[in-house]
């Protein structure tokens, strides 16, 4: 049972490169756990969440959800991506409706669950406004909202609060791990923040790129609901954050064709100097 | 703006005697000619005749450009084949279509319907085309992950995508529907706006050329901004694109 992800590898390839974004990845989650992924940017965390929701295939292992072999995108496994990608052309209200829309739930229904999800993120003011009179903030609410809607085992966030200012952030991690607490869904979170991923996963795990892997998993054993100011949790964080920036730093030799070093000032005088050289 | 129009035509016409008066009709003149044009019927019975043909050929030119639009978004190989085709043909002012769709039907009315369809039929083929490959493939990745597929996506999502891009086409087409009406019209029907103005023509009176002219100018406001401007402040404001 639980969500399990076996020997995914995926590559991309296109004209001039090939890229192997995700190498026999294999990871194992329980029903009602939460689990974060951190990992330097490229690593393949937005692929391997994309091949969990069915978006994306893999190009070789599986991906089963209660031992059914997943294959293409459904309202089992509701995913909030980093834009909120909600639909313009309606309002708020139909944009929480769309999938019990397409699921056939009769109107009234539909309109009554629409509207308590909207107050479990406290949008109902803003039911009738259209999407570009919401802030980043609340659109993303609105996208939980949504995607809570679907009433599904398994939620998938790609980097869900990323572009939002930390007030924002703090208040929907909050939400977040009360409607977590509440509904005990499966949760698979991406974020850059490890604080974040400390303060609200059961298990981190770290990926390393170029082929993205997973490293290594941290179980975090903390009492909830926890607090970024706890010893327990800047401990932990320090331990993962560790592990992170030497990934951070192979990626970023490889990127920048091994000229690059952790002292950043000397990054600057080598742009120099090859700028000299071209002249 | 008129009283500048009456003193200019008095100075030039009555005064100087630069100009003839049928080279330079006064606004009392015309505004005669518009009652008399009124009073016998003859422009209603005109913008009637003209209303009636733009409407059939405009719903023609809707249907069948959405229609190759879908086409040709559906399957590859029609797309390859056909869009520079198509773009070429775009180019071609609808009149010029005139010559041919008179080879086909003869000098009638089917002749003047071909070339307002024509034109606008392909703008909103163009239209239809450029919306939905433009489409945020986010918005279709979302509406999967909430289960739509199929048929669904085209409707709930592919189709409201795209409507801003296909609104403009369809505005573009009802306008080359209307030159390319008022230029047919003009060249042989035997009742409709064009055929008005030529007769202000053939008899040489100046002032039933610019009645007519100012009605065309009118009805082509009215659609474009009643209807169309409408549906585009509609479109625009949901989709938060007003600058206020
Ligand atoms: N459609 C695609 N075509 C080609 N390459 C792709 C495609 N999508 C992703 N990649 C490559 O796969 C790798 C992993 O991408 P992915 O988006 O999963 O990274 P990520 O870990 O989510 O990064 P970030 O933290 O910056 O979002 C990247 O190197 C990227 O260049
Ligand atoms: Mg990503």
């Amino acid at each position: 049972m639980g969500l399990i992800i076996e020997n995914i590898s995926k590559k991309f390839i296109s004209k001039h490169n090939q890229m192997h974004a995700l190498e026999e990845v294999n990871l194992n989650i329980n029903d009602g756990e939460f689990i974060c992924i951190v990992g330097p940017s490229g690593c393949g965390k937005s692929t391997l969440l994309n091949v969990v929701a069915g978006l994306e295939k893999s190009c070789e292992g599986r991906v089963c959800l209660n031992g059914n072999v997943i294959n293409g995108a459904g309202p089992d496994r509701a995913v909030m991506f980093q834009e909120s990608a909600l639909f313009p052309w309606i309002k708020v209200i139909d944009n929480v409706e769309f999938g019990m829309k397409m699921a056939g739930v009769p109107r009234e229904e539909r309109r009554n669950r629409a509207l308590k999800y909207l107050k479990m993120v406290h949008l109902t003011k803003f039911q009738n406004s259209y999407i570009h009179e919401l802030s980043g903030g609340m659109k993303q609410r609105v996208a939980l909202a949504r995607a809570l809607t679907l009433d599904s085992k398994v939620l998938l966030m790609d980097e869900p609060f990323a572009a939002l200012d930390s007030q924002t952030k703090t208040i929907l991690q909050i939400e977040l791990q009360q409607i977590w607490w509440e509904t005990k869904k499966t949760i698979i979170f991406i974020t850059h923040n490890v604080e974040e991923a400390v303060l609200l996963a059961d298990r981190v795990i770290v990926m390393s790129a170029n082929p993205g892997k997973i490293k290594k998993e941290f179980n975090i054993q903390l009492a909830r609901p926890r607090k970024f100011e706890s010893v327990d949790l800047t401990y932990l964080v320090a331990d993962i954050m560790k592990e992170l920036i030497s990934e951070v730093e192979k990626v970023a030799k490889f990127e920048y064709d091994s000229d690059w070093n952790m002292e950043a000032d000397t990054i600057l005088s080598d742009i120099d100097n090859n700028l000299g050289a071209g002249l | 703006m008129i009283t500048i129009w009456e003193l200019v035509y008095r100075l030039t016409v009555d005064v100087l005697g630069i100009w003839k008066p049928y080279v330079f009709p006064s606004p009392i003149e015309v505004f005669k000619t518009f009652k008399h044009l009124l009073s016998n019927n003859i422009l209603i019975v005109a913008i009637i005749a003209s209303m009636q043909r733009i409407i059939i050929g405009y719903l023609i030119s809707l249907i069948l450009g959405i229609v190759l639009g879908l086409v040709i978004v559906r399957y590859k190989y029609i797309d390859e084949n056909v869009s520079a085709l198509i773009l070429g043909i775009q180019t071609l002012p609808s009149i010029c279509w005139l010559p041919f769709a008179v080879l086909w039907f003869g000098l009638n009315d089917s002749a003047i319907l071909f070339v307002t369809t024509i034109g606008s039929t392909f703008a909103i083929t163009i239209a239809i085309q450029s919306g939905i490959k433009n489409v945020n493939p986010l918005y279709i990745r979302a509406a999967k992950t909430m289960g739509a597929n199929g048929l669904n996506i085209y409707w709930n999502v592919i189709m409201p995508a795209s409507l801003p891009t296909i609104v403009s086409g369809m505005k573009q087409g009802w306008s080359f529907a209307w030159r390319a009406l008022m230029a047919g019209e003009m060249l042989f029907a035997t009742v409709g706006l064009g055929q008005v103005l030529i007769v202000g023509r053939d008899v040489a009176d100046i002032s039933q050329v610019v009645a007519v002219m100012i009605v065309i100018i009118l009805l082509g406001l009215l659609v474009d901004k009643l209807i169309f401007g409408k549906i585009e402040a509609n479109i625009r404001y949901r989709w938060g694109l007003n600058s206020n």
